[in-house]
């Protein structure tokens, strides 16, 4: 199949050596489970026990809340210790709520309901039936799966990609559920497809996973899923560029996949599906890998949602040296954290303990103009111009010259000869942006109010100035009336 | 380390120094080329041209308050020097080195706010300033004299010809450049006038009066494509650069033969070479984007050759760069890549439908 060219990216050196020979595990049972309630791109999720109540594995605990949410549900049997705040796989370390579940070691299963056909069922029950397994996107983004099914369904899906790039450095999660669990992956990926009648469907693979390309061939054989093996790049598995190399169009600026009749969903998340369709299991457990220079083992687990990290790092035996640095998913667009009781969440691709070797993170000087990042951009912006601007506080200038087009991607960052941490920048400045908009918004409303208010009293005073006249005035005429009558009287 | 920091949590192995190191690098060949060619008189004035440089540029940063060794240790002022000296005439004095490698580092670089910031190239700056100031000075050329051959001045005369500005007799020769402009104001064609003066071989590995390090073309053009091996350049502004010197010089020798002298006289000459893969290059005076440094490095070309052909001096290359110095912010604010997702003026792409 022709590929198009991706633009810019970069080669970031792979890693995944050492956890890609490591088959997927178990981690056992951790004793506490801290599940947030924020584990999806939305509302957060509400919760529907209370503390000291039994929960089975696989039960609801969490509803959905509002029009984009995901339920949560109970990733072991046992009991609710707490209903509270906890820290939040966030680099500011702030608390979140959370449901703490104290497992009882059981693992005991809330009765499923498996499903013998599932192409027996509309199209309407599985988006359904998967919005309900609380399934949102396993590659990191974390939207609700369903509500992206919803969506293409209405407006129609010419091509489906299945996202097996995994082209962030070190993880190899993807790669291993694709050699291990092919077949369910591919039941998944056609579930989808018939969910929302794609007329093609592509599964993008990057030709570093070998393995996983001839276990995905296998298992596609008999279906009309196509495997596309495409060249490693970084970031070929961002949405907007797997598109883009898979079927040459673009997502039009601010618009959506669904708006060039395109779906993206990641490989994990077609085994997600695929369990929740066949099984009725609700989306409780992930494969992560922990990895880095500083894991003495690296590997992929399969874990509960709610696992405290710490229990990961240890069960892979711990630390060979100081980790300079932790981060949740991949080096190029994972988020540090400082506090290793930060619970797995649906998101959590990868847990990696890196060495400051690995970081290479040096004192920034100054720009040289050496364009390598605009070379290395892959949406064809300026990073150099936007950081300057963003640097004298321009931030409009900034906008001006695409920030709010950035995805963040890093690979300008990362390929920066004077180490300017222009990720940060940018981020900085869609934030600050951000928060000037709800500024703007609530000095909006505040002088909206204010006006009525100035409308209201106007009103108000209006009305007593007019029913104060009219009774001067009823006065006046019953004063003159009364006038009359003594007048008449006295003339009788 | 308990910075927090966004991503990415990883880092290619480059940095200013690398970058600057292997440019440096890149113009050892041509330079020790240059040393042996014209003997010790080259060493010294490359090696003033360095230490005027270093110390020039410590004490303005000191003047300022700020870290000295960082800015040393990127090592774009020794860059800047390195190519000031292999563009100065190999004889010169002393203190023509040091008074241009002060006026690149302070005025052509610091001045403007420091590294990354200056809008000329401060090794073109200085040396339009030396031509304009001492163009005796920059001027007086030698015939080559290589190191070992009879010759050759010795190390003792190697001082006296550039700290006591002794010239040395018999050695003054012409640079082909200007002994072409010279004939054709004494109304002599290029027929006669290249006679004994243009032997493409030896204007390809150099053996010719010319500036220190700006004649052998072979090797600069080793070291620039090194560079682009490496990844440091990209070929989009020497290319342009030459190709910007060839289509007029191919043009005009079409058209009158005896006049205007064809493409291989002008790319083998001058400081076309070092200019292309050295000087327009510099990633701070030239536009971010490809096409924008292919416009840039055309400009230069065709400046050059115009300066070369019509203008009051031989050479051109300096003069071009710092036009087009100028014109560089202009290409930036015109020539921007098309953002993925929206057209060339930036407008999003239209949603269509193909269900």
């Amino acid at each position: 199949m022709k590929l198009f060219d991706l633009r810019g990216g970069v080669h970031p050196e792979g890693k995944k050596d050492l956890s890609a020979d490591r088959p997927i595990r178990a981690l056992p049972l951790p004793k506490r489970l801290y599940i947030s309630l924020q584990q999806h791109i939305g509302a957060p999720a509400s919760p529907v026990v209370s503390v000291g109540e039994r929960v089975l594995k696989g039960q609801l605990i969490a509803a959905a809340q509002g029009a984009v949410s995901a339920p949560i549900h109970a990733p072991t049997s046992g009991i609710i210790a707490a209903l509270g705040d906890h820290v939040a796989p966030h680099p500011s370390g702030l608390q979140v709520p959370a449901i703490t579940l104290e497992s009882d070691g059981e693992d005991k299963w809330i009765a499923t309901q498996a499903v013998d056909d599932p192409f027996a069922l509309t199209p309407e029950d599985i988006a359904a039936r998967v919005g309900a397994a609380g399934i949102v996107g396993l590659g990191g983004a974390t939207f609700p799966a369903a509500l992206k099914l919803n969506l293409s369904r209405n407006s129609g899906v010419q091509t489906l990609i299945m996202n097996g790039g995994e082209c962030e450095p070190y993880l190899t999660c993807d790669d291993h559920i694709m050699r291990e669990r092919a077949g369910e992956i591919i039941e998944g990926i056609r579930l989808i497809a018939y969910a929302v009648s794609a007329k093609e469907v592509l599964v993008g693979i990057e030709d570093n996973k070998p393995e996983a390309i001839a276990a995905m061939q296998a298992a596609a054989k008999e279906s009309a899923v196509k495997i596309v093996v495409m060249p490693s790049m970084y970031p070929m598995g961002s949405e907007k560029q797997i598109i883009q190399v898979l079927t040459g169009k673009e997502i039009p600026a601010g618009g959506r996949p669904a708006d060039i009749g395109v779906l993206v969903h990641n490989v994990a998340t077609a085994f997600a599906v695929q369990q929740a369709i066949r099984y009725g299991k609700p989306l409780i457990s992930r494969i992560a890998t922990v990895s880095g220079g500083a894991i003495k083992q690296p590997c992929n687990l399969e874990v509960l949602v709610g696992t405290p990290v710490e229990e990961l790092i240890a069960y892979t035996g711990g630390y060979t040296q100081p980790a300079a640095r932790l981060v949740l998913g991949g080096p190029m667009m994972g988020q540090q954290f400082t506090h290793t009781d930060v619970p797995v969440v649906k998101g959590t691709s990868g847990v990696l303990a890196l060495t400051s070797k690995e970081i290479g993170q040096a004192e920034p000087s100054p720009c040289i103009r050496c364009s390598t990042c605009v070379r290395a951009c892959p949406v064809g912006l300026l990073p150099l111009e936007m950081a300057s601007r963003i640097r004298a506080s321009d931030l409009a200038s900034a906008v001006a010259f695409g920030l709010k087009d950035c995805i963040a991607c890093g690979s300008c960052s990362y390929v920066c000869p004077a180490n300017i941490p222009l990720v940060h920048y940018f981020n900085y400045a869609k934030g600050d942006l951000a928060a000037q908009e709800r500024a703007k918004l609530k000095q909006e409303a505040t002088k909206k109010l204010a006006d009525a208010r100035n409308e209201r009293m106007a009103r108000i005073e209006r009305e007593r100035a007019e029913a104060m006249a009219k009774r001067k005035a009823a006065k006046e005429a019953r004063e003159r009336a009364a006038a009359a009558a003594k007048a008449a009287t006295e003339v009788v | 380390m308990n910075r927090i920091t966004h991503s990415p949590h990883a880092h290619a192995s480059v940095s200013i120094g690398t970058v600057m190191g292997t440019v440096l690098l890149a113009l050892t060949p041509a330079t020790l080329f240059g040393f042996w060619l014209y003997g010790w008189p080259a060493v010294n004035l490359w090696a003033v041209s360095l230490i005027a440089a270093i110390v020039g540029e410590a004490f303005v940063v000191r003047l300022q308050d700020r870290a000295v060794r960082p800015v040393l240790m990127d090592g774009s002022g020794i860059l800047t020097a390195w190519l000031l000296a292999i563009s100065l005439p190999p004889f010169a004095p002393w203190w023509i080195a040091v008074l241009g490698s002060l006026f690149a580092v302070v005025i052509g670089k610091q001045v403007f706010g420091g590294l990354g910031q200056n809008v000329f190239n401060p090794a073109m700056a200085a040396r339009v300033m030396l031509l304009i100031s001492f163009p005796l000075e920059m001027t007086t050329w030698v015939a080559p004299a290589p190191l070992g051959s009879a010759q050759a001045p010795s190390w003792m005369e190697s001082l006296r010809i550039t700290f006591l500005s002794q010239p040395i007799d018999g050695m003054a020769s012409a640079s082909l450049l200007g002994h072409v402009k010279t004939e054709f104001t004494r109304g002599v064609g290029l027929d006669q006038a290249l006679v004994g003066y243009y032997e493409p071989m030896d204007m390809l590995w150099g053996s010719r009066a010319g500036s220190l390090g700006e004649t052998a073309a072979v090797l600069l053009l080793i070291g620039g494509l090194f560079l682009i091996v490496r990844r440091i350049i990209t070929w989009h502004a020497p290319f342009a650069m030459l190709l910007g010197v060839v289509v007029p010089a191919l043009l005009f020798n079409a058209i009158d033969g005896n006049h205007y002298a064809g493409p291989m006289y002008h790319l083998l000459s001058g400081g076309l070479m070092l200019g292309a893969f050295f000087i327009v290059t510099d990633p701070v005076t030239s536009p971010n984007t490809a096409l924008g440094q292919f416009i840039f490095g055309f400009g230069c070309g065709v400046l050059t050759w115009i300066i070369r052909t019509w203008g009051g001096y031989p050479e051109g290359v300096a003069f071009a760069v710092m036009i087009m110095n100028t014109v560089a912010p202009i290409i930036d604010q015109y020539v921007k890549p098309r953002i993925y997702g929206r057209d060339r003026k930036g407008v999003a792409l239209p949603v269509k439908k193909e269900a």
